[in-house]
C-alpha cells in the first residue's frame, strides 16, 4: 500500500483515502473560442503519458476533501514531492534523474532480438 | 388501529464486541457540518461557544459539544446536548455554509484496552498515541465506507458514519472487537 503525503492534514496517509485526478498544470487558453480545434484538442485531449517523472493532481477524497499536486514516478510509483495546489512546480533535478525521452515502441524493443 | 410514526435509532438493538474492545451504539446527538473560510472562524468561534480548531486533525471540545476539523475549511460539529447547531452557527453574521447532518450520522462508540485494534482491523489510519493522541480526529476510511474517527479518551474512540451504513460500520467493528479479543 502506498503512503501519499497530503500537504493539507501534513502527513502521509493511506492511499485508499486518496482519488486520482489527472496531469497537473494543464492550464486552460484564455482564448478558447478563438483557437482553432487542432489547438483544443491538444489542449483538452492530448497528454504526454511519460516513462518516469510526472507531475499529477491527487485528491484526498476521503480524508480533507482537498485537491493538491504530486510528483510520481510512474516506474517506481514512488512519490518525490506533494505541494497545495496552485504552487508552482518543485524543482526535483536533485532528488530525481531527468525524465527518459525513449519512447518503448515495439521496434525499439524487439528489433534486436530478431 | 391508531397508525403512529416511531422514530428507530439506526443502531437500535445491535449488541456486539468483546472484554478487550466494548462497540456500543451512540446516543442520539445534533450535527452539523460547517465550511467556512479562515476570516469566519473568529466570529463563528463565539458563535458556537468553542474554538473552531485550525491544525490538522485537531478537535475543540466544550460542555458536550465537539468541533473536529475535518479540512482546511470545514467541521464536524456534534452536540451531545442536542442543541440547535445551524441556529447558533446563524447568528455569527459572517459567510459560511453550515448544514444539519444530525439524523444523516450516526456514531459508533469503541473502548476497552484493544479498541484501537478493534478500529484497525478495517482502518489504515494511525491511531497510536504519538500520532493521534486523546482530541485527536480524522476522516478516513473504515473498510468500504468513510468514517470519522474521534478520539475521546485513552481508551475511547467515537467512530461517525452515515446512517445507511451504520449496520455495516457496526459489524465491522464488532467483527474486529472480537478478534482483538481473543
Amino acid at each position: 500500500m502506498l503512503l501519499i503525503y497530503c500537504p493539507y492534514c501534513e502527513e502521509e496517509r493511506s492511499e485508499l483515502e486518496f482519488r486520482h485526478g489527472g496531469d497537473a498544470h494543464i492550464a486552460r487558453p484564455t482564448n478558447i473560442a478563438d483557437i482553432t480545434d487542432e489547438e483544443f484538442a491538444e489542449f483538452f485531449f492530448l497528454r504526454d503519458n511519460p516513462k518516469g517523472l510526472i507531475f499529477e493532481r491527487w485528491r484526498h477524497i476521503h480524508g480533507c476533501g482537498r485537491f493538491f499536486n504530486a510528483a510520481r514516478d510512474t516506474v517506481s510509483d514512488k512519490f518525490y514531492a506533494s505541494y497545495k495546489a496552485g504552487e508552482p512546480k518543485p524543482d526535483l533535478s536533485a532528488v530525481h534523474p531527468a525524465t527518459e525521452k525513449t519512447v518503448e515502441t515495439y521496434e525499439a524493443t524487439e528489433g534486436t532480438a530478431k | 388501529m391508531a397508525e403512529q410514526a416511531l422514530r428507530k435509532a439506526p443502531l437500535g438493538g445491535f449488541h456486539g464486541g468483546s472484554a478487550a474492545a466494548h462497540v456500543t451504539a451512540a446516543g442520539p446527538a445534533s450535527r452539523l457540518s460547517l465550511r467556512a473560510g479562515t476570516d469566519a472562524v473568529t466570529a463563528l468561534s463565539k458563535a458556537l461557544g468553542l474554538d473552531l480548531p485550525t491544525k490538522p486533525k485537531t478537535s475543540a471540545s466544550s460542555d458536550a459539544r465537539h468541533a473536529l476539523w475535518l479540512g482546511p475549511d470545514e467541521w464536524l460539529l456534534i452536540d451531545e446536548n442536542g442543541a440547535d447547531l445551524a441556529a447558533l452557527a446563524a447568528k455569527a453574521d459572517v459567510l459560511h455554509s453550515a448544514v444539519d447532518v444530525s439524523h444523516r450520522n450516526t456514531a459508533v462508540l469503541v473502548a476497552g484496552t484493544k479498541a484501537a485494534a478493534a478500529i484497525a482491523s478495517a482502518s489504515p489510519h494511525d491511531l497510536s498515541p504519538s500520532v493521534f493522541p486523546v482530541g485527536a480526529c480524522a476522516r478516513t476510511v473504515l473498510g468500504k465506507i468513510e468514517v470519522v474517527i474521534f478520539r475521546t479518551g485513552e481508551q475511547d474512540y467515537r467512530v461517525e458514519c452515515w446512517r445507511s451504513f451504520a449496520p455495516y460500520a457496526f459489524g465491522l467493528l464488532a467483527e474486529g472487537a472480537e478478534d482483538a479479543g481473543l
